[in-house]
């Protein structure tokens, strides 16, 4: 089975992508992870305005079958949450990089995308 | 150690699979969701094949299976069957099953199917007490030799019948017929776990590709057999009890039904008693009125924080689009609409008792 994966995103180990524009990042889970996952139910998202460190857990996605965490992949300031998922979670699964985002962050500093994957070296993590 | 696999293992592809009761069965084939709908409101099939299958013949075994079941076995006819609790002196369950007195034409008088993981174990058990009350009868764990197949649904009749020359028609909840399926020789039981119209198909394992091939329906997994199971408040084995981690009583799980007190059988005097005296807590549904989804093992405490249980299982229903669970509380709120809370990552989250089955069925 092939994922999708784009070019234009950064990856976490742990299955969430960053994309940035001009210091602001939009942050969600992989297509592989909502696979894993299966049907998304519910999930669990940060305020506005919290401050996020890279690495650290920002809220939960949970499955018919299963709980997981979700990671920040880079350290910044909430500006928006995808509140459109409190009803539709779903929309993880059916469009995981583009309606299925979870939340933007104002980067505090863009030289953390450094540490994370690009898509070819993501693609080999879940091949 | 090694998983055990289902004789269908080779057939079904694309699924994803996992270790239940030591056995590596498939989870989900499409998602979860697809495969419970395709259930509710039309037709799926499942390998159960991991479900013990233990024959017991000979003289003496309906004495044999009346004493180590709870209920009253001797009310089965030729072709019958019925749910029961296998429960230890102290009445606590140590499995539940259905036992079937085969039809006529066997050779075998009865058969139970214990829980997956559980069929070396029950076998075991019948053996022993075999030889401690010196009874007369043969007994034969089979489960390596026979598949078992699920099909579930509102269209199951319909999608058998094509391939049957049995009247199902005439076959009544919990009656078991043998004849061929898709060329095979099986048995086929109006039983099954998920509250739909449906059938339970036990075959050899070397034929069993056949069956599974001719009804052409959604596959389904593990997953989709919990979440509907669940929504009928029917109990899992190894969540809704277990004999050590979990020890509950027939009347604390709320299948009292199953104890025929008027029966001679391991536990008896205990439940008798208990039956008498009443059980402090018991098995209720609950509908989760915030957002989350309850899971096995969190807390359930009362409006003001204090503890009163814990969930045994919940899930998201699909059908009702709203999270509930299972679990033990003090007696007093098994009435429905008590306010309690579910405790989700350290906050308190708003629900209320609940009647099962979730749904109307």
């Amino acid at each position: 089975m092939s994922f999708d994966v784009p070019d234009d995103c950064h990856y976490l180990a742990s299955h969430e992508w960053v994309r940035t524009d001009d210091g602001a990042a939009r942050v969600g889970i992989s297509d592989f992870a909502q696979d894993e996952l299966g049907d998304v139910v519910f999930v669990e998202l940060p305020d506005e305005g919290d401050e996020l460190t890279a690495g650290e857990e920002f809220g939960v996605v949970e499955s018919i079958k299963a709980v997981s965490d979700i990671y920040a992949p880079v350290s910044g300031t909430v500006t928006a949450v995808n509140d459109v998922l409190f009803d539709r979670p779903e929309l993880v699964n059916e469009d995981p990089f583009g309606e299925g985002w979870m939340l933007e962050l104002d980067l505090a500093d863009e030289s953390g995308l450094d540490e994370l994957l690009d898509a070819d070296a993501y693609r080999d993590q879940i091949e | 150690m090694t998983l055990r696999r289902p004789p269908l293992a080779g057939v079904y592809e694309g699924a994803s699979l996992t270790d239940f009761g030591g056995w590596e069965m498939p989870v989900e084939f499409d998602s979860i969701r697809a495969e419970h709908t395709a259930v509710r409101e039309a037709v799926g099939k499942f390998d159960v094949s991991h479900m013990g299958q233990v024959t017991v013949s000979g003289p003496d075994a309906l004495e044999l299976t009346q004493r180590l079941t709870t209920n009253d076995v001797a009310e089965l006819a030729p072709g019958d069957a019925q749910y029961a609790g296998i429960t230890d002196e102290d009445g606590r369950l140590i499995d539940d099953t259905v036992v079937y007195r085969l039809p006529a034409v066997s050779d075998d008088d009865y058969l139970f199917v214990p829980n997956a993981g559980h069929d070396g174990e029950m076998t075991e058990r019948w053996a022993s007490h075999l030889d401690r009350w010196g009874l007369a009868a043969t007994v034969t764990n089979r489960t390596e030799e026979y598949a078992m197949i699920a099909v579930q649904g509102p269209d199951a009749e319909t999608l058998l019948g094509a391939e049957t020359a049995l009247a199902l028609g005439s076959l009544g909840r919990f009656e078991v017929a043998s004849g061929a399926v898709a060329g095979v020789d099986a048995l086929v039981a109006r039983t099954g776990y998920t509250g739909e119209a449906g059938f339970e198909i036990l075959c050899p394992a070397a034929d069993a590709a056949a069956v599974w091939t001719a009804l052409d329906c959604q596959p389904c997994g593990l997953g989709a057999r919990d979440t509907l199971r669940l929504e009928m408040g029917f109990l899992l084995s190894g969540e809704e009890f277990h004999h050590r981690d979990e020890p509950r009583t027939p009347y604390e799980a709320d299948i009292g039904w199953t104890v025929a007190l008027d029966t001679e059988f391991v536990g008896r005097d205990a439940l008798a008693a208990q039956a008498r005296d009443g059980v402090d807590e018991r098995l209720v549904g609950l509908e989760l009125l915030d957002r989350g989804v309850p899971r096995h093992g969190y807390a359930v405490t009362d409006t003001e924080g204090e503890a009163l249980g814990h969930v045994t299982s919940g899930t998201m229903s699909p059908t009702l689009g709203v999270p509930i669970a299972l679990a033990y509380l003090p007696t007093e709120y098994a009435e429905p609409e008590r306010s309690v809370e579910v405790v989700i990552r350290g906050e308190p989250k708003e629900a209320r008792t609940r009647a099962t089955p979730f749904i109307d069925r």
